[in-house]
């Protein structure tokens, strides 16, 4: 158990050795934390005696009356936010005196506790201040570490992992229990979804890598003239097969012959996946795009297709890790939810733009911008 | 054989939404499915279950948690549990003690991957049957 340390503040006995009372015994804990957390209390009995603690003493809470028959509280308030600002006050204040509390809480006091107040009362106070000093604690540490993003991802990351292995394992068992009697024509359906919950799985694990490798490669020694609709020619090949089976057909339209300085393997992964993406979100017996430019400087890359189209909110979170709009035509389209952030790191890298434009039912326009 | 007892489960995976009713049709009981938190809010609304199962992680990084929240509210003597798969790797770690409780309003907490019996025994034991 962790121990953090409040100090309280009250010139009447009686406050200090009821909050000793209370909380000796007294811990927090939450789910998200592996320790519980206890308190060691010190009782003060005036503000200079405070200011003295404060100087010498680690303390994380101080609970603050704010009459005191020297100093008053507010000024010992001032001091803490002056020298210790990570020590977190609450006002110990009667009901009179409500407004001064209010205004103590904009002059830096973490939080109030109205007297007379009740042990339960303490100690939800109490369990709140705790509870955000751990958060603190918390957001610190990853912050420090640069890890919250990473955290963050990871832990979607794994849900995504997860889940589809969930769901395999469950149709295995459900065979194994032979749930559906021993027909094995009544499994097919087990096994066809298990199948693409791997595939699923397998395209996720493919993009990791894609992301990984755009995050990790230094690029200097890769980057050679490209020219560019030899690399889209490719990846609709690549696509071709998925695109015959929805009847979707892809035009590609180069007139200017357009090359540029880049690395060919970012170049395959970004036309790998908005054509990709503008066949599999197409209606069957579709259109797809991909149109090659020069303007001015830049070079733009436009990928159209005759799609569902999305609206304004799912366009928002496209760029999201994991996302995937979600609705009635696209469940049975797998994806991994990191095509679209993929296509976003490489286009940052080379410090270009991307643009959607969509609208429901007629389809999308993704258009990439580089410099050149 | 079917005792009319409804369960709600709501989970945005399909499979898992699949293997779920297919054991707890098994039980006898009766199954109300929802694929997202939108769609179970709405059933919260107009329905009332006998137990519901929600998924922690749907549109929402916590929408198991609104879920019980909305479900508590409108019917605080509908028991629920809660299933994730997110449990061991976020350090989450779901012991139900009183603390926990107050704040999170489920009545048992589920890691997802579905052992048969076990599931059995704790709907059982929620329905008090």
């Amino acid at each position: 158990m962790k121990n953090l340390k409040i100090m309280v503040v009250d010139d009447e006995p009686g406050i200090r050795s009821g909050v000793s009372r209370i909380l000796s015994n007294y811990s927090v804990s939450y789910p998200f934390m592996d320790d519980d957390i206890g308190f060691d209390i010190l009782e003060v009995g005036s503000g200079e005696e405070a200011i003295e603690k404060v100087k010498s003493e680690p303390i994380d809470i101080v609970l603050l009356d704010n009459k005191l028959p020297g100093i008053q509280g507010t000024e010992v308030l001032e001091f803490i936010n002056k020298n210790k600002p990570e020590i977190l006050v609450m006002m110990i204040t009667s009901y009179a005196s409500l407004e001064l509390a209010v205004k103590a809480t904009n002059n830096g006091a973490h939080d109030f506790i109205p007297k007379p107040f009740t042990p339960q009362e303490l100690k939800s106070s109490i369990e709140n201040v705790s509870k955000h000093i751990f958060l603190r604690g918390m957001t610190k540490k990853l912050n420090k570490e640069g890890k919250e993003i990473r955290y963050q991802f990871l832990s979607v990351l794994s849900h995504e992992l997860k889940s589809p292995l969930n769901a395999i394992e469950g149709y295995l068992r459900m065979m194994q229990d032979k749930e559906a009697g021993e027909n094995i024509a009544d499994y097919e359906q087990m096994i066809d979804r298990s199948l693409h919950r791997i595939k699923g799985m397998r395209n996720l694990i493919m993009d990791l890598l894609d992301l990984t490798k755009i995050k990790l490669e230094k690029k200097e020694d890769k980057i050679t003239q490209v020219k560019l609709s030899d690399i889209a020619q490719n990846a609709i090949e690549a696509i071709n097969p998925y695109a015959i089976q929805k009847d979707v057909q892809i035009e590609l339209d180069d007139e200017q012959q357009v090359e540029m300085n880049a690395d060919p393997g970012d170049m395959e992964i970004l036309f790998n996946n908005l054509i990709s993406n503008a066949v599999k979100y197409n209606n069957d017996g579709g259109k797809v795009t991909v149109r090659l430019k020069k303007e001015d400087r830049n070079l733009s890359i436009a990928v159209t297709d005759t799609g569902i189209g999305m609206a304004a909110d799912e366009i928002e979170s496209l760029f999201n890790e994991f996302y995937r709009v979600k609705k009635e035509q696209t469940k049975n389209i797998s994806g991994s939810g990191l095509g679209l952030p993929i296509v976003k790191n490489i286009v940052d890298l080379y410090n270009g733009k991307i643009q959607v434009d969509s609208e429901v039912g007629k389809g999308s326009t993704f258009s990439v911008i580089l410099p050149m | 054989m079917t005792n009319n007892k409804v369960i709600l489960i709501a989970d945005d995976d399909e499979d898992y939404l699949f293997q779920m009713e297919h054991y707890i049709k098994s039980f006898g009981f009766e199954v109300l499915k929802a694929q997202s938190q939108k769609e179970a809010e709405v059933l919260i609304e107009n329905t009332k279950p006998d137990l519901a199962i929600f998924d922690l992680m749907m549109e929402n990084d916590d929408s198991g948690f609104i879920l019980c929240y909305k479900m508590k509210r409108k019917h605080p003597d509908v028991p629920i549990i809660l299933a994730t798969a997110v449990a061991s790797e976020t350090g989450i770690s779901f012991g139900v003690n009183d603390e926990t409780k107050q704040w999170i309003k489920a009545d048992l907490y589920l890691e997802k991957g579905i052992r048969k019996d076990q599931l059995h025994r704790e709907i059982n034991k929620l329905l008090k049957i």
